[in-house]
């Protein structure tokens, strides 16, 4: 059980550290979350500065503990997160790399590095949420193209992105997970049309996709047909590896942001208060040694794939930022409800934390993963 | 950076839950209830001597005295093996004083602490020593000085005696002489009419500079916890083996995601106490320490209350091994840094960085 890191660790570090200084000095101001041509030309843009830095690919290719060391010192800094290109390198990039051709490699790869195309993710539909299985957007194949007609749902950033991750139904026939296909499909062909959903936070995060008749080429496809639900396991569980990282050391520095705010305006002399926002800190703190944890995993498993111990991350975390910005209503006390107050970013902050607990696999589906797949308990019920 | 356990460690761990299975497995456990309930002592002195020689209780201390020169990280993994077979016995005590009480390293004696509040002792009568005072190191005089008698404890494996308290000895923890005897210095309650001192009550030690705790009380905190730990992860075991083999309506109660749930919140506690004890066993922070106190205490007790309610009104019986963890968790909850000394002390951190 080693916690320190290696001289060359913290040379990249040291490094990092440096470039990020200069680099934050020259960012633009930040768009507002209304402004989605705005936020993607902000995300992009950053991206870019990584890329023109060598740090681009550190989702990829880097060693699990570099990606670490890369995820905790952007948000240190207070660097923006991969905002708009979550799907790109995160998702559907690793998925790409993993499972797709040379050529596909080369086309979609590069542009996702550079920050210069956006990609989205339309797995979500209306009837298959948990059930993702249960997936029913038709594509039919004719000629060198696929047909493609049905919707998704919960398509974040869809109205921005240049390419989506597609999953649709290629053999209606075959059992549910053996009949579908992944697609990369251009957000501007003909029969696409978004419709941006608002979320309870007031802006619009995520969309809905009709898909009417939608031609996608065949060599579009990543994976063989049918063979689209391995291809997407593969991938999901970079989603609930590391993708919270900076998310746990930004949590970090809201408690103790928190603390001082409670200092300030005398409710720091309140045990309960004190209490719940020091159980917070043991929370937190556990939380980001639990990341290093699985990273260790991770490093000591071929190809660096993060284990199951995702689900136990994600599960744990995802109540304790719910329970971090509650604790940060209190402290507001009825400032908590004005939204350009002094709660500053806690207010929203606490308003998105809501979706935590259903994006990305719900909190039940997370315990039947841990039951089911750690545990070993039988499944159904 | 590769926080994972080495091959070396976990052999380490594997070997001594073998040497467990072996000498206290659960009929062993079950004859030490009953001995117990007859009014025999609790410790069983052979295997604390063979704990002995295995180097459990040497472990931390450097080869040149006769130790196995390993640190906190090989010893919490010890502990939470412990844990897990609920050994009786003042364990951490005892390992504390390994080193400074003459037989402590070899498992020779048993030593005791005044680890709990409110003027209460663990085997006031089988212990051959106690540890109090307030400098850099435990250091133990005499038994414990029981005052008014034992008292009777709910977990049937810890015996438990109301500690003598002397007024006008009104020395605060932390801020005096070396030697710490029975009764005095360092015992709870000593603080007369105060009343509510207690030697962590400024949580987990630093330095052991004036007005805080010694360093051994933090210790003393972490290797607790990791017997929590392992409590924690039996638990977990027992729940699932039982959810997978009881029936009703026609499958396994573990089909039921009312179960099943149940029991992946106690997986996902315990590992998340598991990672804070080990993280606090590396890095020897404070801070660190009450955090995974304050995780592996609730990782423990609700993880046995579940434990106990996957077991349906077998969970409720004497015969069920449920209980016992749930006592022992309990009680362990108490010792060193409670729920309230590790928020306080967290918290008091939050301001500070
Ligand atoms: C902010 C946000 C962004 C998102 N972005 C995307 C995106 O970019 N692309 C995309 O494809 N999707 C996206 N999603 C969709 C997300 O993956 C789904 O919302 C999620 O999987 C749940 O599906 P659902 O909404 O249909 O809920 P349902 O599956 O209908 O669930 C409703 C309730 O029933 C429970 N439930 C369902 N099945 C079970 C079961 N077997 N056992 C126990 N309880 C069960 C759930 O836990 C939940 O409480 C996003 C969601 C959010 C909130």
């Amino acid at each position: 059980m080693d916690l320190t890191y290696t001289e060359e660790e913290e040379a990249f570090r040291a490094r990092l550290r440096d470039w990020l200084a200069g680099a934050l000095a020259k960012l633009p101001p930040k768009p507002s979350p209304g402004d989605w041509p705005g936020r993607r030309a902000y995300d992009a843009g950053w991206q870019r500065a990584l890329y023109d830095a060598g740090y681009a690919d550190l989702h990829w290719d880097a060693s699990p503990t570099q990606r670490l060391i890369f995820l905790e010192e952007t948000e240190r800094a207070g660097a923006p997160y991969v905002g708009a290109n979550f799907v790109g390198l995160l998702h559907a990039g690793p998925t790409i790399a993993a499972e797709g051709t040379p050529e596909q490699r080369e086309r979609w790869l590069p542009p996702i590095l550079r920050g210069e195309e956006i990609w989205c993710q339309g797995f979500s539909e209306p009837d298959a949420g948990s059930d993702l299985a249960a997936l029913r957007t038709r594509a039919v194949r004719d000629g060198d193209d696929y047909v493609v007609t049905g919707s998704k749902i919960w398509t974040s950033h869809a109205e921005v992105a240049d390419w989506c991750e597609l999953l649709v139904r290629t053999d209606p026939r075959a059992p549910r997970h053996r009949g579908i296909s992944w697609l990369a499909m251009p957000m501007d062909a003909p029969g696409v049309t978004v419709r941006p959903l608002r979320t309870l936070a007031g802006s619009a995060e995520f969309a809905e996709v009709f898909l009417d008749e939608v031609r996608v080429p065949v060599r579009n496809r990543v994976g063989d047909e049918n063979d689209g639900w391995r291809v997407t396991m593969v991938t999901l569980s970079f989603e609930r590896g590391t993708a919270f990282v900076g998310e746990v050391v930004a949590c970090r520095r809201v408690l103790a942001e928190l603390a001082r705010a409670a200092r300030r305006s005398g409710r720091w002399d309140d045990p309960a208060l004190r209490r719940r926002l020091g159980r917070l800190h043991a929370e937190f703190g556990a939380l980001w040694r639990l990341t290093q944890w699985n990273v260790s995993e991770a490093q000591r498993s071929p190809g660096g794939v993060p284990g199951v111990g995702g689900s136990v991350f994600k599960l744990r975390y995802s109540h304790a930022r719910q329970e971090l910005y509650d604790a940060a209503a209190e402290v507001l006390g009825a400032r908590a409800l004005v939204l350009d107050g002094e709660g500053g970013p806690w207010v929203a902050d606490r308003l998105s934390s809501l979706s935590y607990t259903i994006a990305a696999g719900t909190s039940q589906i997370q315990r039947n993963i841990v039951a089911e797949r750690i545990l070993g308990l039988p499944k159904g019920g | 950076m590769d926080f994972q356990p080495t091959e070396e460690q976990r052999a380490l761990r594997a070997g001594l839950r073998e040497v467990l299975a072996a000498r206290f497995g659960q009929d062993a456990l079950r004859a030490a209830v009953a001995a117990a309930e007859a009014g025999a002592p609790v410790v069983d002195r052979r295997l604390w001597r063979e704990l002995g020689d295995t180097g459990f209780f040497a472990l931390g201390l450097p080869e040149e005295a006769g130790g196995v020169g390993l640190g906190l990280p090989e010893a919490v993994l010890l502990f939470e093996e412990a844990g897990r077979a609920l050994l009786p016995g003042p364990l951490v005590a005892t390992w504390l004083a390994a080193g400074t009480v003459p037989g402590a390293a070899e498992g020779r004696v048993l030593v005791t602490a005044y680890d709990l509040g409110d003027g209460l002792v663990t085997y006031p009568a089988e212990a051959d020593a106690v540890l109090g005072g307030s400098g850099p190191a435990a250091v133990a005089a005499g038994r414990p000085a029981v005052a008014a008698g034992p008292a009777a404890s709910v977990d049937p494996l810890t015996p438990l005696g109301r500690a003598a308290r002397s007024e006008g000895t009104a020395e605060a923890p932390g801020t005096a002489g070396s030697v710490g005897t029975a009764g005095t210095a360092g015992t709870p309650g000593s603080a007369g009419s105060a009343g509510t001192a207690r030697p962590a009550a400024a949580g987990p030690g630093g330095a052991g500079g004036p007005g805080e705790p010694a360093p051994y009380r933090r210790e003393g905190a972490l290797l607790t916890a990791a017997l929590q730990v392992g409590s924690a992860l039996r638990t977990t075991e027992l729940a699932v083996a039982y959810a997978g083999r009881r029936e009703q309506f026609g499958r396994p109660i573990g089909a039921f995601q009312a179960v099943k749930h149940l029991c992946a919140q106690m997986l996902v506690r315990a590992e998340l106490a598991r990672t804070a004890v080990y993280a606090a066993a590396v890095t020897g922070d404070p801070v660190e320490t009450a955090a995974a106190k304050l995780l592996a205490d609730e990782a423990a007790v609700r993880g046995a209350r579940d434990c106990l309610q996957v077991h349906g009104g077998m969970g409720f019986t004497w015969e069920a091994e449920v209980h016992l963890h749930l006592k022992r968790a309990w009680l362990r909850a108490e010792q060193w840094l409670t729920a309230a000394e590790a928020e306080e002390a967290l918290a008091a951190d939050l301001t500070e960085s």
